[in-house]
């Protein structure tokens, strides 16, 4: 994708909010201030109803679409989705995106300086919940003059947020896209969460939380955290075919060097993210994940928790997802049936594990566009401007490594 | 794509508001219809993924599921209406599907092509498996499995305790009355639950 590209909605620029009015976290602790950084693409509509709000999953950001003009390789990580003539259409909606509190791209974190102190929050950040950022995200569209959004749209992670949109703003939100995601984790995945956090934490680098003051960063653990989590968001199928049992010589070497292509993958994968996210960043955003389970108050009974949401849903899942696989979003669709919910749900015959929502593929596009110009009708929004062209081919992503992005 | 003349019967069965599940609901165009003219509303269940785009484009809410599987992501008598409109033939287990429309709805609307029409009797009779308008597939590239005759439905009907409530054997849009099983291509049946 290069600045060429007429499907690109070109050079974006963050922009940054700051809010002083306290936040009260689930948690029961209060977050005094906090900065939000966001980027825009499209133009809000005069009766301000074409919003829609892009929610990151774990190691996202708010540079969703476009590009930098300072550094034009840094496409947006939903690019392949978000732009003129692509599924989410910025000829006719006003796309937000927005890094989350605690978060390690610019928006309020345990990096950032608390006031109060002079220092880096560290280990003193309090953990926030899909709950907490959702009323946070709400504050921004506050600000942006935003009453109503026309969707909110996430995987993974970012999927339980447009669901928590639902639950907690039913009357803000038209249309949640829950996409690979879940109501609640798995065991298995809470206990995979717990593996990636060990590895931070016994790091003698993180310091409890406060490896800022020792200018060190927990490298060996964010990167054995991202390895781990990096094969659980592919599938074993896909693995196989990009890597097999491929040596980097040709022969064994009977030592305990690199010696498999996918042991090189993923050490270089894991050491290119320990350099640029932050370990306290990846502590809150896996324990953010165990926590959401919006039935937890209602006795286990989804259905029951989503009775005040008032919006449509698209729910969709990835045949080789095993990480958020189908069978949890049938749970959601399940619930969402049972409280008489407006509810879509596809199940997408991709390879690519739960990483496939992040990649090209026809049919899962089309779907989105299609479900998206029912919403441009619903609110006015007129016909494309800009036809319906798709990726032709499925995205090799990880063709060369230094192209390989990982979104849960 | 045939003229779907059972469609006009059952939106005349379908009285507004009614909450309807529609059982391979293919393009979505009858939940489309029923929610335009009928104010119906509810889902249609599809597992061809070229089904399920067309059906968002219709604006139907469609979820992607094996009718086969089940339908345990439905509870009790959760619609007015569950629709099963040419399907039918195309299903492992006819029964099965049968019960569960009989759980989930408070009536039930069937329709399927009719293998005792004439047309086909004489394909029989001159030794092919028969190819009409409502069975257009070749024997060996078919996904009809399970063909049966009005006579054969209404049997299945009382196997499974349901009470047929109206029953209809058409042909180019004509209802027929006379020998219905002989001279009508496609059955249509609406059926509830016994009362017991």
């Amino acid at each position: 994708m290069s600045e060429m590209d007429p499907r690109s909605v070109g050079a974006a620029v963050a922009q940054r909010a700051g809010f002083l009015e306290p936040l009260i976290l689930k948690a029961g602790k209060t977050l005094a201030s906090y900065e939000l950084v966001y980027e825009t693409y499209g133009v809000l509509n005069k009766d301000r109803s074409n919003a829609v709000l892009v929610c990151h999953a774990l190691s996202g950001n708010h540079h969703v679409a476009g590009y930098y003009a300072e550094d034009p390789n840094k496409v947006g990580w939903w690019d392949n989705l978000i732009g003129p003539g692509k599924p989410i259409d910025t000829d006719r909606f006003f796309v937000i995106g927005v890094n989350n509190i605690g978060g390690c791209h610019g928006s309020t974190g345990p990096g950032s300086i608390d006031r109060a102190t002079g220092q880096p929050y560290g280990a003193s950040f309090p953990v926030v919940t899909v709950e907490d950022w959702v009323a946070s995200q709400a504050r921004l569209m506050d600000r942006l003059g935003i009453e109503k959004l026309a969707g909110a749209i996430g995987g993974s992670l970012g999927g339980m947020q447009a669901m928590q949109w639902a639950l907690s703003f039913p009357d803000r939100i038209r249309h949640a896209f829950v996409i690979a995601a879940a109501s609640r984790l798995s065991t298995q995945n809470i206990a995979f969460n717990d593996v990636a956090r060990q590895a931070i934490v016994s790091d003698p680098d993180f310091h409890g939380g406060n490896f800022y003051a020792h200018k060190a960063i927990p490298a060996r653990g964010l990167k054995l955290a991202r390895m781990l989590g990096h094969i659980t968001y592919l599938s074993d199928d896909l693995l196989t075919e990009k890597f097999g049992r491929v040596l980097k010589r040709d022969e064994y070497g009977f030592n305990y060097d690199v010696e498999f292509e996918i042991e090189s993958y993923l050490r270089y994968q894991g050491d290119k993210f320990a350099q640029v996210f932050d370990a306290n960043t990846y502590l809150l955003m896996t324990k953010a994940l165990d926590y959401f389970d919006p039935a937890k108050e209602t006795g286990g009974d989804l259905a029951r928790a989503l009775t005040q949401a008032k919006a449509g849903f698209f729910v969709c899942s990835f045949k080789s997802d095993w990480r958020f696989p189908p069978a949890r979003s049938r749970e959601m669709v399940r619930a969402l049936v049972a409280s008489r919910k407006s509810v879509t749900y596809a199940e997408i015959d991709a390879q690519h594990g739960h990483d496939a929502f992040l990649l090209d593929n026809p049919h899962y596009h089309q779907l989105i566009a299609a479900y998206v110009d029912n919403i441009a009708v619903e609110i006015g929004a007129g016909p494309r401007r800009t036809p319906l062209t798709l990726a032709a081919t499925e995205l090799e992503e990880m063709k060369s490594y230094a192209g390989g992005r990982s979104g849960s | 794509m045939m003229q779907r003349y059972d469609y006009e019967l059952i939106q005349s069965w379908i009285p507004e508001r009614s909450r309807v599940l529609d059982l391979g609901c293919g393009d979505g165009v009858l939940l489309a219809g029923l929610a335009a003219t009928n104010a119906a509303s509810g889902y249609g269940i599809e597992i061809d993924d070229a089904n399920v785009l067309a059906s968002v484009k219709n604006g139907v809410n469609v979820i992607q599921d094996d009718i086969e599987r089940g339908l345990s992501a439905f509870g009790d008598n959760t619609f007015d209406f569950v629709i099963l409109s040419q399907t039918l033939q195309a299903m492992k287990n006819a029964e099965r599907v049968l019960n569960e429309m009989l759980r989930v709805g408070r009536e039930g609307i069937v329709t399927f092509p009719n293998f005792g029409y004439w047309r086909h009797r004489l394909d029989i009779l001159r030794g092919h498996m028969p190819v009409s308008k409502t069975l257009p597939h070749q024997w060996y590239d078919t996904p009809n499995i399970h063909l049966c005759t009005v006579k054969d439905f209404e049997d299945l009907c009382v196997r499974v305790g349901a009470q047929i409530l109206d029953e209809r054997v058409i042909h180019g849009g004509r209802t027929v009355n006379v020998l219905p099983n002989l001279f009508g291509s496609l059955g249509v049946f609406r059926f509830r639950r016994k009362p017991s």
